[in-house]
């Protein structure tokens, strides 16, 4: 019995765990680097609008009911995929990509999809308004055992293949056109890897729903930590999203028990509150530094 | 037979829908110290965009060392050219660290430690601008002046053939000024390295340049050494404004001087009683 539960239950939100808060807060940090934007997160551009769109469309029009609850993540994925595309298209039109304007478009994307998420919100009935709802807060809660062994693979490979752009990602700290002036080339760099994360981000999304603020605290605070050097910097956000989103997950499932918390009030308010004391506490150390 | 131009700019057309560089003609032999110099608007930035790559062609070619800059990839043309910008805008990267970046294009894409050479090289060229002692310090505690030299460390431990500046000295004191400058002309003659920057100030453009580069909207108005750039009719035509030239007495340099209007109005007034 016990067994059952550590390797039917217990095992396997472990593993969707590191999985997502790898993979959210590496998304994050390969997004920063990108955008050189500290405010820049996978949720920015749009991906979790996307993604929730899609679900809520799934949920409304009973797709899960008919084809199988399979059918969430993917719709999920797909939702996420067309505004990834949308966000890329738009701003690459003019074959140069122009990173500030990206940003904006994905601003605005992501706005227009969660209105008409909330628009089908408004419309549909109040099982499916609940269906939406839980989804939406987020969950390590997944069944299916070979999702997360793909989505866990998935964030590995992609944490290793993101060493690759180690150089250009520390050039580009100084801009891109001083990344360029040391013969990086930015604009193949920016585009690949706005693709990866926010891939990655789309898959998380997708399968544990929109767990919020791992990507944008992680990689902040171990800027904080460890300083800007990329190297360091990939592999520990990588560690401590998924550390940060295993512990959250169990004081969600455990503060309140038998019921749950969703994981995203958890990851919001405890984040949220490291963060605040990490940054007023390196703040009065610079203040002192100076003075 | 060695080829005697660094640099080698050739009917050279380019910039934005509102503002062209045209008809650009410049030849810099290898071992200049040569300033690009011209009023605010005449396009210096523009043609230094042209040489650093950031901005496209519409005609004409660029040659480094007689090979066509479009044919170098990025990273051989940053083993070849280095750029020294206003700022770094390095923020909170600490000074050694900085200036390692300077081997990035040594790199390849599995390098993702800098090894002892890297390290020999950026020691050696910190020492020489005299930023070793503060190598630990974070980019963004330094002062201006401090900038610049970590700005020039990294360059030269791109052991670039031709050193780029953007208006090195536009922002500091004298001293920092000429202690760049100095630093500048002390690579240049010991190094060999050719040296190439937009510099507004026309005195320590002519004091320390052997070559200077006169644009004037959008078109190069004259090049040649100092005294054949620096005239008076030169400097009138182009900045519009009245100038009177003469020798500085240790260098033996043209110095500009210039005159407020009223001092203008008191000349012309004695003339005309007179």
């Amino acid at each position: 019995m016990e067994y059952t539960i550590l390797s039917q239950i217990r095992i396997p939100r472990i593993l969707l765990g590191i999985a997502v808060g790898g993979a959210l807060s590496l998304s994050g940090i390969l997004l920063q680097g990108v955008y050189r934007n500290p405010l820049v997160e996978p949720y920015t551009l749009g991906i979790s609008g996307g993604a929730s769109l899609g679900v809520a469309f799934a949920i409304v029009f009973g797709l899960h009911q008919l084809i199988g609850s399979f059918v969430l993540p993917l719709t999920g994925f797909a939702g996420a995929f067309l505004i990834i595309f949308l966000v890329y298209t738009i701003s690459s039109r003019s074959g140069r990509i122009n990173i500030q304007s990206m940003l904006l478009t994905g601003v605005m994307v992501s706005f227009i999809a969660s209105s008409s998420m909330m628009l089908l919100m408004a419309t549909s009935s109040s099982e499916n308004l609940h269906g939406i709802v839980f989804w939406v807060m987020g969950s390590l809660d997944e069944p299916d055992m070979s999702l997360i062994y793909i989505i866990l693979v998935m964030a590995l490979v992609s944490l290793a293949a993101s060493y690759f752009f180690v150089q250009p990602l520390n050039a580009l700290r100084l801009g891109e056109e001083k990344a360029k002036h040391l013969g990086i080339n930015t604009d193949i760099t920016i585009k690949l890897l706005f693709l990866m994360a926010s891939l990655l981000a789309g898959v998380c999304v997708a399968v544990a729903g929109v767990i919020g603020f791992v990507g944008l605290i992680i990689p902040h605070l171990m800027r904080l930590l460890v300083g800007s050097d990329y190297r360091i910097l990939l592999v520990s956000s990588f560690l401590s999203g998924a550390i940060f989103l295993v512990l959250s997950d169990v004081i969600a499932r455990t503060i309140i028990s038998p019921n749950e918390l969703p994981i995203g009030v958890i990851t919001g308010i405890i984040g949220g509150v490291v963060f605040l004391l990490m940054m007023s506490r390196s703040s009065h150390r610079t203040l002192k530094n100076n003075g | 037979m060695m080829n005697p131009y660094i640099l080698n700019i050739q009917n050279l057309c380019c910039g934005y829908p509102k503002f062209q560089l045209s008809e650009i003609n410049i030849d810099i032999p290898k071992g200049s110290f040569a300033g690009i110099i011209g009023p605010n608007g005449s396009g210096k930035t523009t043609l230094f965009r042209a040489i650093t790559g950031t901005l496209n062609l519409k005609s004409g070619k660029i040659l480094l060392c007689e090979k066509n800059m479009l044919s170098l990839s990025p990273r051989q043309r940053a083993q070849n050219i280095a750029i020294v910008s206003q700022f770094s805008d390095a923020g909170d990267i600490s000074v050694e660290d900085y200036v390692l970046m300077g081997r990035i294009p040594y790199h390849n894409r599995f390098s993702f430690f800098e090894s002892e050479v890297d390290f020999q090289i950026a020691r050696k060229y910190m020492e020489m601008t005299d930023t070793w002692r503060f190598k630990d310090r974070l980019m963004s505690e330094l002062s201006g002046g401090e900038q610049q030299l970590a700005g020039i460390a990294r360059a030269l431990t791109q052991q670039p053939e031709l050193l780029l500046l953007d208006e090195p000295t536009s922002h500091l004191d004298i001293t920092h000024q000429v202690h760049i400058l100095n630093l500048l002309q002390q690579l240049n003659q010991e190094l060999g390295l050719s040296v190439l920057m937009v510099i507004h100030d026309l005195n320590l453009a002519s004091e320390y340049c052997d070559r200077l580069i006169l644009i004037n909207q959008g078109k190069m108005h004259i090049q040649g050494t100092p005294e054949e750039v620096l005239t008076f009719q030169n400097i009138e035509d182009v900045y519009k404004t009245v100038v009177v030239t003469q020798t500085n007495p240790l260098s033996g340099k043209p110095v500009i001087f210039l005159a407020s209007q009223k001092v203008l109005k008191e000349i012309q007034e004695r003339h005309l009683t007179l």
